[in-house]
């Protein structure tokens, strides 16, 4: 029954985010110009080091399309379902949240599934096909690989919540948490690999960012789809998301848990 | 000239108006200062990796690169601070505030540019400055190339401002495009922080003569740095970067006027 609600709800989710047919035009425009841009930036540097971070050119510019086709994808910017929690602390209705009989991080998480499937379908795929139709890109190297990029997407997608969750919480304590979005925001760009593959950052930088849960966002799925990976590493890695789901999805309901203890609705 | 002064002078206030009430959540505020000035540095600390796996981007050494990404992102964040608000043209259409902000006896641009003045984005041009100065202890200075990096500057800023006001109008026409103009204004800045070397001959040619971004900084730093034009392009290009600006400013407020007259209220 409760899972039937969830699946309603993320089903409302990817309807209301359908609605804006030009945004999601200009927005397929704009990855296509980024994709364009980086991808010759990529070239050059591929051009110059053959086989930085053990990529080549063709994977190099497989990576910034399937970078591209992620961004909006796992909310690397912030937003989704958790910016609207984040206005309904501000505002107070969060109270209304609290007392529906439905888990609330399950409610925004799957409304947050629901946006994420949109992205996927249209900002995700429409700028995947111009990348195709312009560059020499890679496929996934076999069915098995398919499978594991498209099992690595939903986990990243709620990595991603896990943590902008917790960020839209931290408005209970800090009244605006724009600060803290941005900040967030620019580690996720930074350490998911979207800015430059994790692959070509030096040293102990490399191996810091490659263990952080950012790594998940981009770094890990990208790497699915290239065959980077294969047989266990595969499921080592798609672990190394869940893991770290489990992890900061406990940090969730901890955070919630003395957010309704501690802090006394503002607004009214 | 006098009249120049008092719009001036209404725009500062507006702006300080906004500035108090930021200084209002100081925490945030400085937080989102810091911040900005970082998450916009990234693309700079991505330039510093890329040169870790290689000596030359399309010919270009580090510190060129530094340059040519100092004096796009410079310029950028001057226009975005000054005028960056012209962005939320869309949604005060939405609701209806442009139609307050007609009544009232002040230039709409000017409205719609001092709104939500926001300091922020001073994080960009500090840390933008920063690179530039870095970069600029590698240059020999002549009177000429000083005189030549304050008119790129200037001009960089005025080009942005541009493109930021001629893109904005397309929200005149449909209402959820805002993403559309980040292609031309962020992609704009995005793509001059590379040696234009690094992209085909037509490209080149349109970011000179069609929306022309290369006069950001590309022409006037390769006279910076005394290079020879890689292109083959005439070195007089090399000057040109106020009449490029004095172009686009020109004609996006052309289009700005028309997009104005040819307006509709939504009604509600």
């Amino acid at each position: 029954m409760s899972l039937g609600l969830y699946v309603a709800v993320a089903t409302r989710a990817f309807r209301r985010y359908s609605t804006y047919r030009a945004a999601t035009l200009a927005g397929v425009f704009t990855n296509s110009v980024f994709g364009v841009i980086y991808s010759y930036a990529y070239l050059a540097l591929w051009a110059a080091n053959p086989d930085a971070g053990g990529y080549d050119k063709v994977d190099a510019v497989t990576f910034v399309w399937l970078g591209q086709a992620l961004l909006m994808t796992v909310a690397l910017f912030g937003g989704g379902a958790t910016e609207d929690l984040a206005e309904r602390i501000r505002t107070g209705d969060v109270a209304i949240d609290l007392y529906r009989p439905v888990n609330l991080i399950g409610w925004y998480l799957a409304s947050d599934l629901g946006r994420a499937a949109y992205h996927l379908v249209s900002r995700g795929v429409a700028p995947m096909l111009v990348g195709l139709l312009l560059f020499d890109l890679t496929l996934p190297v076999s069915p098995a690989h398919a499978v594991a990029f498209a099992v690595s997407l939903p986990l990243a997608v709620t990595l991603s919540f896990a943590i902008r969750f917790l960020v839209a919480c931290s408005a209970f304590w800090l009244l605006d948490s724009s600060g803290v979005r941005v900040a967030t925001m620019g580690l996720s760009i930074f350490l998911s690999g979207m800015l430059l593959p994790l692959v070509l950052f030096p040293g102990a930088l490399g191996t810091v960012a490659e263990a952080l849960p950012f790594a998940g966002y981009v770094q890990v799925p990208a790497d699915i789809w290239l065959g980077r990976h294969d047989g266990s590493a595969i499921l080592l890695h798609l672990g190394f998301q869940v893991v770290w789901i489990v992890v900061l999805l406990g940090c969730c309901t901890a955070v919630l848990r003395a957010a309704t203890r501690k802090v006394v609705v503002q607004g009214g | 000239m006098a009249d120049a002064l008092v719009l001036t002078r209404r725009y500062v206030d507006i702006a300080s108006l906004w500035v108090r009430a930021a200084w209002v959540y100081r925490t945030s505020f400085v937080t989102l200062v810091v911040a900005n000035g970082l998450l916009t540095g990234l693309d700079a600390v991505a330039i510093f990796i890329m040169f870790s796996q290689l000596d030359q981007l399309g010919g270009f050494s580090l510190h060129e690169v530094a340059l040519l990404y100092g004096a796009s992102s410079i310029g950028l964040g001057i226009a975005d601070t000054l005028i960056g608000s012209v962005e939320r043209i869309g949604e005060h259409i939405r609701t209806g505030r442009l139609d307050q902000m007609l009544t009232k006896p002040l230039p709409l641009l000017l409205q719609v540019c001092a709104d939500q003045f926001t300091l922020r984005r001073l994080g960009r041009i500090t840390q933008a400055s920063i690179v530039f100065a870095w970069a600029a202890t590698y240059v020999d200075w002549t009177p000429a190339r000083a005189g030549v990096a304050v008119l790129m500057v200037l001009s960089g800023g005025a080009l942005f401002f541009g493109l930021f006001v001629m893109f904005s109008c397309i929200q005149f026409v449909t209402k959820d495009a805002t993403e559309f103009s980040n292609a031309f204004t962020y992609g704009g800045a995005t793509l001059t922080q590379y040696p234009l070397t690094i992209f085909p001959r037509e490209l080149m040619r349109s970011l000179t003569f069609v929306v022309p971004v290369a006069f950001v900084n590309w022409y006037p730093c390769l006279y910076l740095l005394g290079r020879d034009d890689p292109w083959g392009m005439p070195s007089w290009l090399q000057f040109c970067s106020p009449l490029a600006a004095g172009a686009m400013v020109g004609v996006a407020l052309l289009v700005w006027r028309t997009s104005v007259r040819h307006y509709t209220s939504t009604g509600s």
